[in-house]
């Protein structure tokens, strides 16, 4: 298992979420994806990503001004 | 054992796609939803920017669709291929800059090259004859096949009774009887389908999905068109072309003004790509300027910042000038303009 991080600050949904989808394709089943934004849809969209590829949501965190998210990668 | 045949769908968030995904998971073919983002999509973005829309914070309606379908959503960005699109739409414009013939045929072939790619058997949409004006018409429809090179492996299960028999259909993987004969802007046979299926829930696009059939914003990307001398964008562009009133006192440059807190934190972003201006005497808004102002232009400029700043009734409002890929900034004072002497046609709505 490894840890990784995608930094999506300052994009607008839903490319947040497509930058999770495009990385998560070339991540391990068991790696962690460390995900920062800013937009606060993202709080809604990646979880509902995460829920309908199978995909673990560990954790969301909010702060004033970034969003954290981190997912675990399952894979089929 | 048969095959289990798969299709893919294009789903948009709205109600036609999840009803056709729908009709086909119940015959037994396992589906996946496609959504194409194009750097147009309204979903999401001037609720992300406004902070007074912050609390309309919603669901993304193409994700929300997929939980309930219980299907994968693939989310695809074509934003910089999609250029060719909206610059040479090879079909032509609707009521505004909106090429949605040539954008479906586009997403169409797309879908299929995912299908192929994927060993995905056919496409379905959830397009329903005669409700849309530009690209949902009977003479469209074979157009789209044809053109996107799909040919009968495209399946409209909500108008596939008006239609030639597709492959899907004439090879027993979809029962046709079980398809629908839906057909102009009626909803109502609609309505009855989602609660039939039970569905209470579901958000309604209808056509207002993306920007460019906004006549305010075709008319912000065509005036950029216009002055620029050229048919041209960034995907910066188009996304800026979303937020602040554009005001346009020549044709060299313009002034995006923003509106309120929320879009003055999303086009703080943009500060290191274009000259920009803001208050420091009074509150007031961030503005870019788009173009090559003169020093009398920055003047001018500087005087429509103070208007809409909080010092509008004062003598005298101090604004900063920031000049492209300068650190250097120079304090300018100036006299607010008066709301008479900006003339209307500057506006671009």
């Amino acid at each position: 298992m490894s840890k990784h991080e995608l930094n999506a600050r300052n994009l607008l949904r839903p490319l947040p979420v497509i930058r999770t989808q495009n990385k998560i394709a070339s991540l391990d089943a068991g790696d962690h994806l460390v995900v920062y934004c800013t937009d606060p849809g993202t709080l809604h969209d990646i979880p509902a990503w995460c829920r309908v590829h199978g995909h673990t949501l560990v954790s969301t965190a909010e702060s004033a001004d970034e969003i954290i998210i981190e997912i675990e990668v399952v894979k089929d | 054992m048969s095959k289990q045949r798969k299709a893919v769908s294009l789903i948009s968030g709205g109600l036609d796609s999840m009803l056709a995904t729908k009709v086909i998971q119940d015959q037994g073919i396992h589906v996946e939803g496609i959504n194409f983002y194009t750097g147009f999509c309204v979903e999401g973005h001037t609720h992300a920017i406004r902070k007074k829309d912050k609390e309309k914070q919603k669901k993304n309606s193409s994700l929300w669709v997929a939980e309930q379908l219980g299907i994968k959503l693939h989310i695809i960005d074509i934003s910089e291929e999609y250029k060719d699109i909206v610059l040479n739409p090879k079909h032509g414009y609707g009521q505004n800059l909106n090429p949605c013939l040539d954008c479906k045929i586009d997403m169409v072939a797309r879908a299929w090259q995912w299908c192929m790619d994927n060993d995905f058997d056919f496409v379905i949409t959830g397009e329903v004859i005669g409700q849309r004006p530009k690209s949902q018409r009977k003479e469209t429809m074979p157009i789209i096949a044809r053109e996107s090179k799909i040919e009968d492996r495209l399946l409209r299960p909500l108008c596939a009774q008006h239609l030639t028999e597709t492959l899907p259909e004439r090879e027993g993987w979809v029962n046709r009887d079980e398809l629908f004969d839906f057909h102009g802007r009626n909803r109502k046979p609609q309505l009855a389908l989602a609660k039939k299926l039970g569905f209470d829930e579901w958000s309604q696009p209808a056509g207002g999905c993306c920007f460019l059939t906004d006549e305010s914003y075709s008319n912000k990307l065509q005036d950029m068109w216009d002055a620029r001398g050229e048919r041209n964008y960034e995907v910066d562009d188009i996304m800026l072309l979303k937020v602040g009133r554009h005001i346009r006192p020549a044709k060299h440059f313009k002034l995006i003004v923003s509106r309120e807190q929320g879009e003055n934190n999303f086009m703080r972003g943009y500060r290191p790509m274009y000259s920009y201006l803001y208050p420091t005497s009074h509150g007031g808004p961030l503005t870019l300027i788009d173009g090559t102002p003169t020093e009398e232009d920055i003047l001018t400029a500087a005087r429509v910042v103070a208007r809409f700043s909080q010092g509008r009734d004062a003598d005298e409002v101090a604004v900063n000038y920031v000049a492209k890929h300068n650190e250097g900034e120079q304090e300018l004072k100036v006299k607010p303009m008066p709301v008479a002497e900006i003339p209307d046609d500057w506006y671009i709505h």
